[in-house]
């Protein structure tokens, strides 16, 4: 579904992505794990358009996207959780969902979709009204995901979601990113928790300073004694 | 005499609100001081005098006017902001840039159509005027404060109550965010430096028919009194810039009829001053002073 061939990414002059190679197939989870300032974000800004790529091509379904501006990607499917999550503070927890919404045309499918989200995060209900600035860190990524789901993605884009977040809400955000996987959406997860991502992902792939220097089977990755070192505490 | 200078005062303030809500609305939603601003004041005004030379009425003038003012907004925007927009350049960037345009547009301005004070065709508006509890008001004053108010609803309605205002407030917010979601925001910049524009431009006309002197220059006198109000107001504050705009049409009336005429500007900067000193989020401070 997504093929990323040799994409560099510099600001200014210095790279910060250096010609990566990824690609994703229809319903695999795959991750991208990555110490701090590895390139992992500028991966997925890209990706979604708000920054353009020195070199390289990024195939969405087929056709070439790099360049393309962001609202265009995202009108074909690929929805972006960003990092820091980026929820509309000022706006109440409904607001945020309607334009999560945008792309979708048709009052009906908007209400559906929402009474979906709803059902898979109840605690957003009973804070429809409420500003999302007003909610906790891991409400406010609910929401943010709650909002990418509003705009029925092929693909989601999904920055460190468990950044900053206590114990238990990281266990929650992941066993949602396992629902989204049974329900068959396909997802490019970056973290730093690379255990749990690497728990929950088919293909895993390592970035080192805005390169991949091993890329496998989850399962085969994790196992990997230079992983196990240096990111999963061994 | 006190409830006749109000009323004017009032009049007055109104005008001034309205030309400010479209700055602060720029400033709001797209972040760039942007002081060719007062440009399209000027041109607003312009065009309805020129509409009205050639014979149309008021109630045609001034919309084609204000849309006229619109579209110069956006082609002037475009060309000087959105590069800057697109490399994330800071705040001083954009004032540094629209400062040397804006002294470009009006020294263009001035070179080609004079620096002469031009005035409207006289039976524009009707003479007459309505008394009422000892005030007098005049049919042309009627009309600036109905278009005005008409004029604030509808940007009020645009941006608190329709999902297209949703989407600007949330551009104004996290511009990428909003992109993230499918939003077009080039194309909304757009679009708020239409409505910005068209509001400046309706305010020239109206404060042409006021005065009834138009002339190149009038944007930047009017530029000054749009920072006072905008930053007394709140930078980014729609009902911040309508208060304090008619605050500052209601001192300078009162100035000009209880102190000296000559002092008025003097006293609307002796506010800014004064407010940035002790509220430097505005008069009406809310700590986040970018609400659209
Ligand atoms: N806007 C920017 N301008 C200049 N350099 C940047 C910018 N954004 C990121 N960088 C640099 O690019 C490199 C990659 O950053 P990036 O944010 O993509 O890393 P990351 O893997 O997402 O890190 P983290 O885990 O901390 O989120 C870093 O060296 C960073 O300093
Ligand atoms: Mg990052």
């Amino acid at each position: 579904m997504l093929q990323v061939i040799g994409l560099t990414v510099a600001y200014g002059r210095t790279e910060a992505v250096r010609g990566i190679d990824l690609s994703v197939a229809q319903g695999q989870v795959v991750t991208l794990i990555g110490a701090n300032g590895a390139g992992k974000t500028t991966i997925l800004r890209t990706l979604s358009g708000l920054i353009r790529p020195r070199a390289g091509r990024i195939v969405l379904d087929g056709q070439d996207i790099a360049g393309m501006r962001p609202h265009r990607i995202a009108a074909r499917g690929m929805v972006q959780v960003p990092e820091g999550r980026q929820i509309f503070a000022s706006l109440t927890v409904a607001e945020n969902l309607v334009l999560g919404g945008w792309t979708q045309r048709g009052a009906a499918e908007t209400q559906r979709r929402r009474d979906s989200v709803l059902g898979r995060f109840p605690r957003l209900r009973e804070r429809l009204t409420q500003n999302a600035g007003a909610l906790s860190g891991g409400e406010q990524q609910m929401l943010a995901i709650g909002r990418a789901l509003m705009a029925t993605p092929r693909l989601l884009l999904l920055d460190e979601p468990s950044m900053g977040l206590a114990p238990l809400f990281i266990e929650e955000i992941f066993a949602i990113i396992a629902e989204l996987k049974a329900d068959g959406v396909t997802i490019l997860l970056v973290e730093q928790n690379a255990s749990a991502a690497l728990e929950v992902a088919d293909i895993a792939h390592v970035l080192e300073v805005g390169r991949v220097t091993l890329s496998g089977p989850a399962a085969r990755v994790a196992a990997d004694p230079a992983v196990v070192a240096a990111y999963l505490g061994g | 005499m006190l409830a006749q200078q109000l009323a004017n005062g009032v009049l007055l303030g109104a005008t001034y609100a309205l030309f400010a809500l479209g700055f602060t609305l720029m400033f709001g939603v797209l972040r760039v001081i942007n002081l060719v601003y007062g440009f399209y004041f000027t041109a607003g005004a312009f065009f309805s005098l020129w509409l009205a030379q050639a014979g149309w009425p008021l109630i045609a003038a001034l919309p084609a006017a204000a849309v006229g003012a619109g579209v110069v907004a956006v082609a002037l925007d475009w060309l000087l902001l959105t590069r800057l927009r697109r490399a994330h350049a800071d705040e001083l960037a954009s004032l540094m840039v629209t400062l040397g345009a804006v002294l470009a547009l009006y020294a263009a301005a001035t070179a080609w159509l004079g620096p002469d004070i031009r005035r409207l065709p006289p039976d524009l508006v009707g003479g007459g005027a309505v008394d009422a509890i000892g005030v007098r008001v005049t049919f042309a004053q009627l009309l600036i404060l109905a278009a005005c108010g008409a004029l604030v609803g509808l940007l009020v309605l645009l941006v608190r109550g329709t999902t297209l205002g949703l989407a600007i407030r949330a551009m104004a917010e996290k511009p990428d965010a909003a992109a993230l979601m499918g939003i077009d925001t080039a194309r909304l910049a757009a679009l708020v430096s239409f409505i910005s524009g068209s509001l400046a431009g309706a305010g020239g006309v109206l404060i042409g028919l006021n005065f009834n002197a138009i002339h190149p220059y009038m944007g930047e006198q009017m530029m000054l009194r749009g920072f006072v109000v905008v930053i007394v107001g709140g930078l980014g504050d729609i009902f911040g810039a309508l208060l304090a705009g008619l605050l500052l049409g209601v001192v300078e009336v009162l100035t000009a009829g209880y102190l000296a005429s000559g002092l008025k500007e003097a006293v609307g900067f002796a506010i800014l001053v004064l407010v940035l000193w002790t509220r430097p989020a505005g008069l009406f401070g809310r700590a986040d002073a970018r609400r659209a």
